[in-house]
């Protein structure tokens, strides 16, 4: 048995051999199959999509460079205003940065009980599940910019509909995170604090929140991130912040294109720095625990 | 033919491998032993060039290996076969996709991509599969296999790529006592039959006594001991793993004849 075969039967080998062929040969045929069922399919789309385009995309494509080109140029020209626009728009950035904020921490809450209660084998009504998952599902589904324009349309411009449609969708896309972390905690210590006579909200918050933290503080942070990309955009709809002040600056014709420049220098900082910040955090919270 | 010079390897304060010399002049079958943490594996790694060495050269028929970059290193490391502890294959691929692997230096991604391996390669990937005595699994999926299999599928691979040098770190450390004599087996075999010079992580002294013609003994990343395994005696054994006067060579043996052995009843029986 702890002897190696050298020789072994030739015709054993060559039936391996040829039958493994086969089989190679079927996976070849099967991907050839699927690249070509994918190249049609693209240049079909594509030819379908471009002639019902109204400008054609191989007319604009050379154009493509135009708008930058003369942002920039404009930008270059007027570039010693640039410190004096980026410190008149900071106060804009900051609004936009406070929706973002205040939007993620109500929607992290929201989406801690959404997870919560639509997680099998945590829910305190287990029935609801369903109800739960449904509700977070559209929450998910409906995007920022349309609950935004109806509460604009309800309750005027300005940040507070901002603050409730980023929140809205934060809830729903967290709760989904979130409880797929939950999905994967540890159930022992529940039991054991059930045990004890603990209530539901004492069971979740001693047994599931300190296994789940980590991830839910990662991936809270992550939000953060895309909904400080979600208010700028939200700003373009009349929800205030620097988003508006970019949609008044960067129309053709103008002359405000310093401006637009000195806007997209500081949102690009302010990404660059988000993002930095919460990677570093990110990477404590997921790998250095303990430490 | 291969040549280590001064080879250190630090990592911040610690050093890992501390002026390695070793000079081999034709194949052989080399052991490296030592406890865990004695530089066994950065050694390994360094010759393969899977970690760059902090100072020192590697030598191999003229060429100095510790130099190459890029297409030269890869090139290198597809003549340098290595095996490791965890077998390192591809879970979810069959077991001659893993085996053809050993040929990707000389393939595209392109054609990586599109699995398009020449026919005669997949033939010789089932021969090699059929030496090492498992041709039978070569389209089942890697993970299916035990340890001992998975093992012989690494060789395989290692083989395919036809390397000058296999190195194997650690190949029997995850494996019961059966199976771990089949892989040490079909290494000493690849030595014999093919000429292939093979170096050997090995964390058991009559593992390394019995499939080996060389033995080199390291601690804390210094070369203690290098010669031929009978002059590796009790006393060169304490020292190289810093054992006391209790150290018994068969209370660290994996062999099962040696389980037969009084002095390792009494071992026993002191646990």
């Amino acid at each position: 048995m702890a002897d190696i075969s050298l020789g072994g039967e030739p015709r054993a080998v060559d039936g391996i051999q040829s039958s493994y062929m086969a089989q190679v040969q079927r996976r070849r045929l099967y991907g050839g199959l699927t690249l070509l069922i994918f190249v049609v399919l693209m240049a079909a789309g594509f030819n379908v999509a471009d002639s019902r385009n109204a400008g054609g995309f191989w007319d604009g494509l050379h154009q493509i460079g135009d708008y930058p080109a003369e942002v920039l140029s404009e930008a270059w020209e007027k570039r010693a205003d640039l410190p004096g626009l980026i410190a008149k728009y900071f106060p804009a950035l900051v609004e936009t940065i406070n929706i973002a904020a205040v939007s993620t921490l109500i929607g992290a809450i929201g989406g801690l009980f959404l997870s919560l209660l639509g997680t099998r084998g945590l829910a305190k009504w287990p029935r609801l599940i369903p109800l739960f998952r449904r509700i977070s599902d559209i929450m998910r589904a409906v995007p920022e910019i349309v609950i935004a324009l109806v509460l604009i349309f309800v309750l005027g411009g300005g940040p507070v509909p901002a603050i409730i449609a980023i929140a809205i969708h934060t809830a729903g896309a967290l709760g989904k995170m979130f409880s797929e972390v939950a999905e994967n905690a540890d159930l022992k210590p529940v039991e054991g604090l059930a045990s004890t006579g603990a209530t539901w909200s004492q069971r979740m918050l001693l047994g599931v929140l300190p296994q789940v933290a980590p991830n839910y503080l990662s991936y809270s942070l992550l939000r953060f991130e895309i909904n400080i990309r979600a208010s700028a955009i939200l700003g373009f709809v009349g929800a205030g912040g620097i988003g508006y002040e970019l949609r008044n600056a960067m129309g053709w014709g103008a002359g405000r294109f310093d401006d637009a420049a000195a806007i997209f220098i500081l949102l690009f900082g302010t990404i660059v720095f988000f993002d930095q910040v919460s990677s570093r955090y990110r990477n404590r919270l997921t790998e250095g625990q303990g430490q | 033919m291969l040549t280590i010079d001064a080879l250190s390897k630090r990592f911040g304060e610690n050093t890992a491998v501390d002026a390695a010399n070793i000079s081999v002049d034709k194949p052989t079958m080399i052991g490296i032993i030592g406890r865990s943490g004695a530089g066994k594996s950065t050694l390994l790694r360094m010759v393969n060039r899977l970690s760059d060495a902090s100072s020192g050269t590697i030598t191999f028929e003229g060429e100095e290996i510790s130099a190459l970059r890029g297409a030269a290193k890869r090139d290198w490391q597809s003549r340098c076969a290595m095996i490791f502890q965890q077998f390192n294959l591809v879970p979810r691929m069959d077991v001659v996709s893993n085996v053809l692997h050993g040929t990707l230096n000389k393939r595209s991604t392109f054609a990586t991509m599109f699995n398009l391996y020449p026919q005669s390669d997949i033939h010789k990937a089932i021969e090699i599969l059929d030496r090492l005595g498992i041709a039978e699994q070569a389209p089942k999926r890697a993970e299916a296999l035990s340890g001992g299999q998975q093992q012989r599928v690494a060789i395989a691979r290692a083989l395919m790529q036809d390397p000058k040098i296999i190195l194997a770190d650690e190949p029997i450390a995850s494996l019961d006592p059966m199976n771990a004599q089949v892989v040490m087996q079909a290494l000493r075999r690849i030595h014999e039959e093919d000429g292939r010079m093979v170096i050997a992580n090995l964390h058991t002294l009559d593992t390394a006594r019995r499939y080996c013609d060389r033995v080199i003994g390291m601690r804390d990343g210094r070369i203690v001991f290098d010669g031929t395994p009978e002059q590796l005696t009790t006393g060169v054994a304490r020292d190289i793993y810093g054992a006391g006067a209790d150290f018994s060579e068969a209370a660290t043996s994996t062999e099962i004849e040696t389980l037969d052995r009084a002095e390792v009843r009494e071992a026993e029986a002191y646990v």
